[in-house]
């Protein structure tokens, strides 16, 4: 086949899927080229993930037809997958951390010396990799000791050791600095150049942009757009994922000091905190005496790489956590009280992990919504399961979760209306300071608008909020002053006129320190 | 003379806990509990007599063994895997019913409800200091190979890898195409072969099947195993350490130096003191008892 004629590398047709009520994908088509970087956009919940993993073996779908390289491989596992040389990076690693990185990556198909395993062909395997894509991780370390940038690059590494020519990455940037994020897109662009095939499922619209060659939209299960990068714009992509026009983070209106009026007539800071240290499990202290305030109907933003201390500093402020120091909202002093104690205070908490922290994905919607606050919603010794349901139907109505059966259990629900569920449930309460913990990670542009108009709405309020994010468009977007923290302590907080991501991005790195 | 003789009972003792806590550390860095080991031994034990009994061969003996060990391994397996059922109840169910069937067919079998008739075991001759007739006993030298057998399978081999990636991260293992049931299944079928000859060296050495004669063995080997850290060559220094207590148990008695139940208490107050922290961080495989692999 000559060199320079485009064909299909994918090609799915009408691939239908359902869990149990719920339909993930209904009739989506795929179609990538050979040598190409595809991206694969959509709101969470659009079935993006859903079609990768059947490709990938993962899952088999209910009906429709799949291509791979002209041979149908309709209803394949993943081992047949992983013989034809598909490889999927998957958003949640699938890593073993007790094993070490040359283990995990020959796992599945080891090296042999008779019957045993040959260790040290599997590391220089691993090594001869590392040379020829530049991406380095020592072969002998454990998982476990890895940081989440060393540990994406095993993954990749795993699925090219299996002699993947097509590469499949889900949000493989979520927990990536920028400097990180470059290196990935040199790694994809090599690959890509060397006759690779890579599908990147993102729905982060300047990613799609600057490393794409080709754009697939998604929505509801349904594929509905199918486009070349060159020459589409963000606007466009943005309006297929959603199917109206929205408006981006970065175009967002910014309203400085919504609250400047009243400034003379309420306390200075609402919510403030001194020296706050919290011990860490690596480090000696994972928040290093950090102090800042925060006034009434302003939004203190903290820009960093994860595990920087923000989810320390916020466990230690919603009481999740022990620290030392001093919490004063309004007056009160909050160190050592419970959580309960500093919920009735005033804390609003959206924990940054929806699963580990947020929901009971167990629970009905409806019991989620009143998590935390379930001795408000009694009557006698039980729960009043009516004004229960009457608080779940007015959230649900209210923050458009999606389906709207109250007694749904949350699992059943995509990520983004997961995510609507715990912001519905902290807002929703009376509260004078909002801790938001990347309040939007693994949500679709449609419910990043809303949390992000909730946001703004409980700054409007005279509210104090505390915004945590990993994505540094969202904390210029939303923050009237902007903290970069860096190895536990705040290394700047500078005011929003004053930050851009020229100025933070080296900050977060710790490669500069502002005076 | 009396150290050798101490030595000799001690590993006497610790032989079937070397069995039990070879397979049941298997099952548990697979991911599924080895809470039933104490009925696979009781079941290895009951079948050792009665096809030795019929066939006049402890070989034969050691082969029905391992076949009863493994069936009722193989009815855990399938509970736990297949139907998903919590691991916690199937275990102690299945101890139940060994204890039931053995005492049912000791009833149809042999007309007894205590104990089986005599059957000739291994032939050994007595020494001294007990020493010469262990190593007259093949079950012996299996039981401390088993060991190792247990550690090269599980850190030299492909296998072994795969256990413990489907006893750690069972979705990631099945995302590189190991098939985790199978490897699963396998696991359990090995702790099962192997509790039942710890069963079969209870009933062989003593020349007959006696009702619930496992005495807890079972639950001892399974200590050992969270003491030893979930590695085979710790947990047969747990198991030896056990073995030696008891033996100490057994030698005190009559002196009234100290209240025998204290000692029994041993092997128990270790675990609690292993997992309480003391001797290093004792951290299960992540997937353990967890029902479900999706």
């Amino acid at each position: 086949m000559p060199e320079n004629t485009p064909r299909p590398s994918i090609l799915l047709e009408g691939i239908d899927k359902s869990f149990g009520p719920v339909a993930a994908n209904r009739g989506a088509d795929l179609s990538v080229t050979t040598g190409e970087i595809h991206a694969l956009v959509g709101e969470n919940g659009a079935g993006k993930s859903t079609l990768m993993r059947i490709l990938s073996g993962m899952y088999a779908a209910d009906a429709g037809t799949m291509e791979v390289n002209g041979r149908d491989v309709s209803g394949w596992t993943t081992a047949a997958a992983i013989a034809a040389g598909v490889g999927m990076v998957h958003q949640h690693f699938m890593l073993v951390p007790t094993l070490t990185v040359a283990e995990n990556v020959v796992l599945g198909c080891e090296l042999t010396r008779g019957v045993v395993l040959d260790r040290v062909a599997a590391e220089d395997a691993v090594r001869a990799l590392s040379v020829r894509t530049g991406l380095n991780v020592p072969p002998d370390r454990l998982v476990a000791e890895l940081s989440v940038g060393e540990a994406q690059r095993v993954e990749i590494l795993k699925t090219l050791y299996r002699g993947a020519k097509i590469l499949i990455l889900d949000e493989p940037t979520a927990v990536l600095s920028p400097p990180e994020v470059q290196e990935l897109w040199q790694v994809l662009r090599s690959l890509r150049d060397d006759g690779g095939t890579i599908v990147l499922i993102t729905h982060k619209l300047d990613e799609v942009i600057e490393v794409s060659d080709t754009i697939t939209v998604m929505r509801q299960g349904r594929t509905v757009a199918r486009m070349a990068t060159h020459g589409a714009t963000p606007q466009a992509i943005a309006c297929a994922m959603v199917g109206r026009d929205v408006a981006l983070a970065g175009d967002a209106e910014y309203v400085r000091g919504g609250s400047s009026g009243q400034a003379s007539a309420v306390p200075s800071v609402l919510f403030e905190v001194r020296d706050l240290t919290v011990a860490g499990a690596r480090r000696a202290a994972a928040v290093d005496a950090v102090s800042f305030g925060i006034a009434p109907g302003e939004i203190l933003g903290i820009a960093g790489v994860e595990g920087n201390g923000q989810t320390e500093l916020v466990e230690a402020l919603a009481g999740l956590r022990r620290g030392t120091g001093s919490i004063v909202l309004a007056g009160r002093e909050l160190i050592g009280a419970s959580v309960r104690e500093r919920g009735d205070a005033g804390v609003s908490h959206i924990p940054e992990d929806r699963h580990e922290r947020g929901l009971v994905l167990d629970y009905s919607v409806a019991e989620n919504l009143i998590l935390g606050q379930q001795h408000r919603f009694v009557r006698g010794a039980t729960l009043d399961t009516r004004r229960v349901l009457e608080h779940a139907r007015s959230l649900i109505e209210a923050y458009d979760i999606r389906p709207t059966d109250p007694e749904l259990p949350a699992r059943a629900l995509s990520g983004g209306n997961q995510q609507k569920i715990v912001v519905a449930r902290e807002l929703a309460r009376d509260f004078t300071v909002l801790l938001a913990a990347q309040p939007t990670r693994g949500v679709d542009v449609g419910a990043i608008e809303f949390i992000h108009a909730r946001l703004r709405e409980a700054k409007a309020q005279g509210k104090a909020v505390l915004l945590v994010s990993a994505d540094l468009a969202e904390v210029l977007a939303l923050s009237d002053r902007i903290a970069v923290m860096y190895g536990g302590r705040f290394v700047a907080v500078l005011p929003r006129e004053k930050a851009s991501p020229d100025i933070i991005g080296p900050l977060m790195t710790g490669a500069e320190r502002a005076a | 003379m009396i150290l050798l003789a101490f030595l000799a009972q001690t590993l006497r003792i610790a032989i079937p806990y070397l069995f039990a806590a070879a397979g049941g550390t298997l099952s548990e860095r697979a991911g599924l509990i080895a809470l039933a080991l104490e009925g696979y031994m009781l079941g290895g034990a009951f079948c050792a007599v009665v096809a030795s009994h019929y066939t006049e061969s402890a070989w034969i003996g050691i082969l029905a063994a391992i076949g009863g060990g493994a069936a009722l391994s193989m009815l855990y397996a399938v509970c736990t895997i297949r139907f998903r059922a919590d691991q916690v109840v199937v275990g102690i169910a299945i101890n139940l019913l060994a204890i039931g069937l053995t005492r049912f067919f000791l009833r149809l079998l042999f007309d007894s409800s205590s104990n089986s008739p005599r059957v000739a075991g291994f032939q050994v001759e007595g020494s001294g200091t007990g020493f010469g007739a262990l190593v007259q006993n093949p079950l012996v030298w299996m039981g401390v190979l088993c060991i190792v057998g247990v550690a090269w399978l599980l850190y030299r081999t492909p296998f072994g890898l795969r256990i413990r990636a489907v006893g750690e991260h069972p979705i990631a293992a099945a995302s590189v195409g190991v098939p985790v049931a199978r490897v699963r299944y396998i696991a359990v079928a090995l702790s099962g072969m192997l509790a039942g000859l710890g069963g079969a060296y209870l009933s062989l050495d003593q020349h007959q099947f006696t009702d619930g004669m496992t005495a807890g063995r079972g639950f001892i080997a399974l200590a050992a195993i969270i003491f030893g850290r979930w590695d085979p060559k710790r947990a047969a220094l747990a198991c030896l350490l056990f073995a030696a207590a008891e033996t100490l148990q057994i030698r005190l008695q009559g002196t009234q130096a100290l209240p025998s139940q204290f000692v029994e208490m041993i092997p128990y107050v270790l675990t609690i003191v292993a997992l309480a922290g003391v001797v290093g961080r004792a951290v299960a495989p992540t997937a353990l008892g967890r029902t479900t692999t999706e």
